[in-house]
């Protein structure tokens, strides 16, 4: 169909919005509560910002272009004087219930609001008034600052509809609606499980991560400690991004400078202890294969990753029948914590509670996993303070560093030795890819000569695929998004689905899309060039199966002999609760 | 009970049960026959509507029965609790028939003497009839009340007429014929083209063609179908819906029925607010009754057809009387509207095509289908057929519920039906269509009134509230008002009526209280048309008019405020001064040792003065000064 839009025309296929029709036509209507990822069939579309409005001839009113479909012969003023001033003032008003002080504001410089203030010219705000006020949220991981909710519902959907956590809703009429969880409880009394995809999404600052950038600072400059870092695979993807660098940059060698050159005494990888979880999560996987095949029905299966813990959350929360069935292995953050207090203090001869793990992390989920009672010794906790990738971009700025011009350094040993295994546990799909390199070594005693397995990849929310061991087809199921994973799970616990493992990974794509992540504004592109960044890194390694990994297998030698053993049991595993009654106080 | 299996059971129990209100029917017709004890055949009408039972009706017929049995008469005295007659001003209401006596704010007390001289004595209790105001005649028969003479009752039919408890006294009014008639003689889409061509509108406010709206969800395909009856009455001050529901729920039930067969849905819904439990105790009675006879559940009327109706409770939001926030709420969900489209009739409850219709737009339906499409067309202005229900209220005599054809005037209305303005005083505005509606002056008395020209005129039918203001009134406070309903009961959706409408009321609150200026009214007046233009759904686009109308018609009152402090009805007290004349004062000291702030100072029979700056306006003084030396400036 045909229709104008500011006198030129367009012509789209049915069911097109206003919206796409012109940015079809380079038009660009701003929006704000609109939310649309499409590779990852994300949408949120309440119409209830009214930023977007337009004039259609004919029409009584102005009509919202995110959800207002095209007509044939449709007739579209996206600038005249009635929109820009309806705009204008709708923006007005938003502005005169937020508070201006966008100069101390954590989401200062990517917050929406002030950007498209800024494109409208908003020089004064004519409705000043009443603003609403409310207690600030801490919970471990997230803060919420409703005084600055637009009620643009992101959060929303994010939490109901893709996560299908439910911690949040709109609550409250009028002027006094805001989004909250239920009976305005705190976000950590509530089911939620922090994997802060509603902090991805949030336009403004009203939903943000706790900054633990001043803890870290503060242990830096402390002389009686000595302090460790390490880095998850998908911050090295992502960080360049916060200077400037195109999405999909790898920064792998400017990151370990920065750190270096921050203070840190060694500067290690997650992705270490990525190949320690292939090692350990990968033969409780062949230990538990091989019983069933061999008639033992008792084995629980499919084996289910246990790396994200907002992942680990959900089933506590939700599948309190089934805790038995996620791999007992902890997760890289809380494996590298464990081993870094123990082998590796021991090696340099620093005691536990002078020594201090940091941990950069695209996630938000990782600052209340490390607060977790069960990692902690005597009160010290195996990893002391998690920070996300934007806040270790703050370090770095604070810092004075011109990180776009470091030259590339190496991590430390013996923590920072990775393969290209542990890399890929950075995007959805590749910690079971990760781990059927390892296991199916193991199983077949064969090599793996083609290491890519590109059925375990892709941005579908859920996947299932059959590889082949050697003869022996094991059932493989993929789903990101705990919507997607909740989907996934329902149907192994009826039986619908016959699988022998499955990886859950919280965020939609992977950690490259987790809640600690530079902000990518609901652009899809974003997260694609992540991913594709993420294996190019994979490709790049010498070494691309975790069992290869030397500093792995010195481990094992010299300190926890082999997986699965007592000691690797005591230090590496965990066990899981029953946190059923989050969800039925509700 | 008995079933009702076929539409020849259906005509016999409405033969038999015709004895039970013959005397009604008589009198309703005006047989004036007597109606004395010993003839029999009589009975006593007394209103069971919420108004009426707050004033002790339930006592009052009680008395009445006791008063008979005293007489021996309580076999042929038949003492009937009905729906609301409308004439809620002079409530509580007492009807005798079939002599068609109308007893107006008739005390338990009154109820021996009623017995005694009127039923048994056969001499009306003049005392207890209604006095008409102009030539101060008693009026013994309804009829003749200006009250009622320019009235049509269509959806009202059995309000005030039959015991909305008793599925006998509806059927023998010919209810659950129209049902009948659909059942066995028409073909659905017949009953859609009636509908159509009676030209019914929607009675809830927006007034979409009833037909149009049915035949749009038979065409939708689905597995399943909903009726939905919209009794989430939230406009302040209208209560038709809820009379209708008190008093004659078989209509509704019927006509959600007729609804279903047209459309092909098997389940109705009536969402209603839980606040009305007299509507929800009928209403679930009245179902109850209908199921057991067989007229709602499987194979009515021994037809394939069945349908069944349930209640869903809604808090009481005013949001949830539009219809996609009203469907959310039956869901379980927030109750906040949606865009549409898609519209109910597509994808409505639980994602399936749904109906949604008024309360008293389904009261309408058996009528037209009994008397015919033509009959009702015949009725009411070019677009607009029919009657439609006002609720009477504010600066008015005749407070009450009315019901009158399209196209009757609000001169009409306000001067004949409800009797001028109390107290004499001037008419200054009329609001119509409740909080979002507008308000309407001297220059709009002689439209007539229709969808169509109260839009024209700023303002809108609404579910028909009408509140008329007479000079008293400042028409920035009356604005104001309104703004803080809207403010409270918008759902917070969308930016322009969350945040816009409040910003609407602190101007409005900042006019009221002589703080504000020119530019205020500028921006309201801006405010006020961009929330028009881009708020969501209808709540948030026509929560404006109030604003934009009295800005329309009064703006020189709105001036006065911000130029000269001046409020001319002299409600906002800020803008009030209270001064003493000293060529009046006395020096009583009276004034000065009751002003609760000790704003007044002055000697012993000296003149006294009031310190304008600790003034609180509280009026105290100006009640106790004996020699009006105070006034109001």
């Amino acid at each position: 169909m045909k229709l104008t839009i500011d006198n030129r025309v367009a012509e789209v296929a049915k069911g097109t919005t206003v919206l796409e029709a012109a940015k079809g036509l380079g038009i660009d209507i701003p929006t704000l509560c609109y939310y649309h990822l499409e590779n990852l069939d994300i949408e949120n579309k309440p119409g209830g910002c009214r930023v977007c409005v337009v004039e259609v001839e004919g029409r009584r009113n102005l009509a919202p272009a995110c959800s207002t479909n095209c007509e044939e012969g449709m007739v579209v003023r996206t600038h005249s004087m009635r929109v820009l001033n309806a705009r204008r003032t709708v923006v007005e008003l938003l502005l005169s219930d937020h508070p201006a002080d966008c100069l101390v504001c954590a989401k200062s410089g990517h917050c929406e609001l002030q950007t498209l203030a800024q494109k409208l010219g908003v020089r004064e705000i004519a409705y000043q008034g009443e603003q609403s006020h409310y207690r600030k949220d801490l919970s471990p991981s997230i803060v919420r600052d409703v005084d600055k909710c637009i009620m643009c519902r992101r959060c929303e959907t994010m939490c109901n509809d893709v996560q299908t956590v439910g911690a949040l809703s709109a609550v409250n009429r009028g002027f006094n609606a805001v989004v909250s969880p239920a009976f305005e409880m705190d976000l950590d009394k509530s089911p939620c499980t922090f994997c802060g995809q509603c902090v991805t999404a949030c336009p403004t600052g009203a939903l943000t991560e706790v900054d633990h950038t001043a803890r870290v600072i503060a242990a830096l400059n402390d002389p009686t400690k000595t302090v460790v870092v390490q880095t998850a695979p998908a911050v090295r993807v992502a960080l360049g991004e916060e200077f400037g660098m195109a999405p999909g940059t790898v920064v792998t060698g400017k990151l370990a400078a920065a750190l270096r050159a921050l203070g840190f005494d060694r500067v290690f990888d997650t992705d270490f202890a990525a190949d320690l979880t292939i090692m350990e999560e990968g033969s409780e996987l062949l230990g538990r294969l091989s019983a069933f095949m061999n008639g033992d029905k008792s084995v629980k299966l499919p084996i289910l990753t246990s790396c994200c813990p907002a992942w680990v959350n959900f089933f506590e929360y939700n599948y309190p029948d089934m805790l038995d069935v996620p791999s007992s292995a902890k997760s890289p953050q809380q494996m590298f914590g464990a081993v870094a207090k123990t082998y590796f203090a021991n090696q340099i001869g620093v005691k536990r509670e002078d020594l201090v793990v940091v941990s950069v992390m695209p996630c938000l989920a990782k600052k209340y996993e490390c607060q977790r009672e069960e990692f902690k010794t005597d009160g010290n906790p195996d990893v002391d303070i998690a920070i996300s990738t934007r806040e270790l971009a703050n370090l770095i700025k604070q810092s004075n560093l011109d990180f776009a011009n470091l030259p590339d350094e190496d991590f430390d040993n013996p923590l920072g030795e990775s393969t290209g295994a542990g890399v890929i546990f950075g995007v959805t799909g590749g910690v079971i890819e990760a781990a059927t390199r390892t296991a199916y070594e193991l199983f077949t005693g064969k090599t793996l000569e083609k290491v890519e397995f590109e059925a375990l990849r892709g941005m579908d929310g859920v996947r299932v695929a059959t590889v082949d061991f050697d003869g022996t087809p094991i059932r493989i199921g993929i789903a990101h998004g705990l919507g997607h994973a909740r989907q996934l799970l329902d149907a192994v616990r009826s039986h619908e689905l016959d699988l022998h493992a499955i990886e859950v990974m919280a965020c939609p794509g992977g950690c490259i899309g987790g809640g600690g992540q530079p902000y990518h504004h609901g652009n899809a592109a974003v997260l694609e060039a992540r991913a594709k960044a993420i294996y190019r890194e994979d490709e790049g390694k010498a070494l691309r199966k975790s069992h290869e990994n030397e500093y792995v297998k010195r481990l094992y030698e010299e300190f926890l002999q082999h997986p699965m053993s007592e000691k690797a049991h005591h230090l590496l595993h965990t066990h899981y609760f029953d946190h059923s009654d989050k969800i039925e106080t509700i | 009970m008995d079933k009702i299996k076929s539409l020849d059971d259906l005509r016999a129990l409405r033969e038999a049960a015709g004895a039970i209100v013959r005397s009604r029917r008589q009198g309703e017709e005006g047989a004036q026959a007597g109606c004395d004890g010993a003839s029999g055949g009589c009975t006593l009408l007394v209103c069971g509507g919420t108004g009426c039972k707050a004033s002790q009706s339930a006592l009052i017929a009680e008395r009445l029965k006791d008063a008979l049995t005293e007489k021996g008469l309580e076999d042929t005295v038949q003492v009937v609790t009905t729906g609301c007659f409308g004439f809620c001003e002079k409530g509580p209401i007492v009807k005798v028939m079939p002599d068609n006596t109308f007893y107006t704010q008739v005390k338990p007390e009154d109820a021996a003497e009623i017995v005694n001289e009127h039923i048994v004595g056969g001499n009306k209790v003049t005392r207890l009839l209604y006095e008409d105001p102009g030539t101060r005649t008693h009026v013994s028969d309804a009829k003749h009340m200006d009250f009622y003479r320019k009235q049509m009752r269509i959806a009202l039919r059995n309000c005030g007429f039959l015991d909305p408890e008793r599925i006998e006294e509806y059927i023998a009014c010919d209810g659950y014929a129209a049902l009948g008639k659909c059942l066995t003689a028409m073909q659905p889409a017949e009953v859609i083209d009636l509908v159509k061509r009676s030209g019914l509108r929607g009675r809830g406010g927006a007034g979409f063609p009833t037909g149009l709206k049915w035949e749009i969800t038979s065409k939708s395909q689905a597995d399943q179908k909903y009726v939905v009856c919209n009794a989430d009455e939230g406009d302040p001050g209208a209560f038709m819906d809820r009379s209708i529901m008190e008093g004659d729920p078989h209509s509704v039930i019927e006509a959600m029925a007729i609804c279903g067969y047209a459309i092909g849905a098997t389940k109705g819904l009536v969402y209603i607010r839980a606040e009305y439990p007299l509507a929800i105790e009928r209403l679930q009675k009245a179902i109850a009754q209908a199921r057991d006879c067989g007229l709602l559940g499987e194979k009515i009327l021994g037809t394939g057809f069945s349908f069944d109706i349930e209640l869903r409770f809604g808090a009481g939001a005013f949001v949830c009387g539009e219809e996609t926030a009203l469907i959310h709420s039956m869901e379980g969900k927030r109750g906040e509207p949606t865009l549409k489209p898609p519209f109910p009739s597509v994808s409505g409850y639980l994602g399936k095509p749904t109906n949604v219709n008024n309360v008293e737009t389904f009261a309408n339906i058996p009528v037209i289908i009994n008397k015919g499409a033509e009959w009702f067309a015949a009725i009411g202005t070019e677009k607009s057929k029919g009657t439609k229900v006002f609720a009477l209220a504010g600066k008015i005599n005749n407070v009450g519920l009315i019901e009158v054809p399209m196209g009757i005037t609000l001169r009409e209305i306000i001067f004949e039906i409800g009797g001028g303005i109390k107290g004499g005083k001037k008419f200054k505005a009329v609001q119509t269509g409740g909080p979002s509606g507008g308000c309407l002056t001297e220059k709009h008395l002689d439209i007539p009134i229709d969808y169509e020209s109260l839009t024209a005129a700023g303002s809108m039918m609404g579910s028909g509230g009408m509140i008329v203001m007479d000079e008293d009134d400042c028409m920035v406070s009356v604005a104001k008002f309104y703004l803080d309903f809207t403010v409270e009961e918008s759902c917070g959706k969308c930016t322009p009526c969350r945040i816009g409408n409040k910003r609407l009321y602190e101007i409005l609150d900042k006019i009221t209280k002589g703080k504000g200026t020119m530019d205020d009214l500028h921006r309201l007046k801006n405010l006020a048309q961009v929330i028009k233009d881009t708020a969501l759904c209808g709540l948030g686009q026509t929560s404006p008019n109030p604003v934009l109308s009295t800005l329309n018609n009064f703006w020189d009152e709105y001036v006065e405020h911000v130029t000269e402090s001046k409020c001319r009805a002299g409600q906002c007290r800020a803008l009030m001064r209270y001064e003493i004349d000293p060529a009046v004062c006395v020096g009583c000291t009276a004034c000065a040792r009751n002003c609760p702030v000790s704003a007044i100072e002055g000697e012993k029979k000296q003149p006294h003065k009031i310190n304008q700056d600790v003034c609180i306006k509280c009026g105290a003084c100006i009640e106790k000064c004996k020699f009006n030396a105070i006034s109001i400036k």
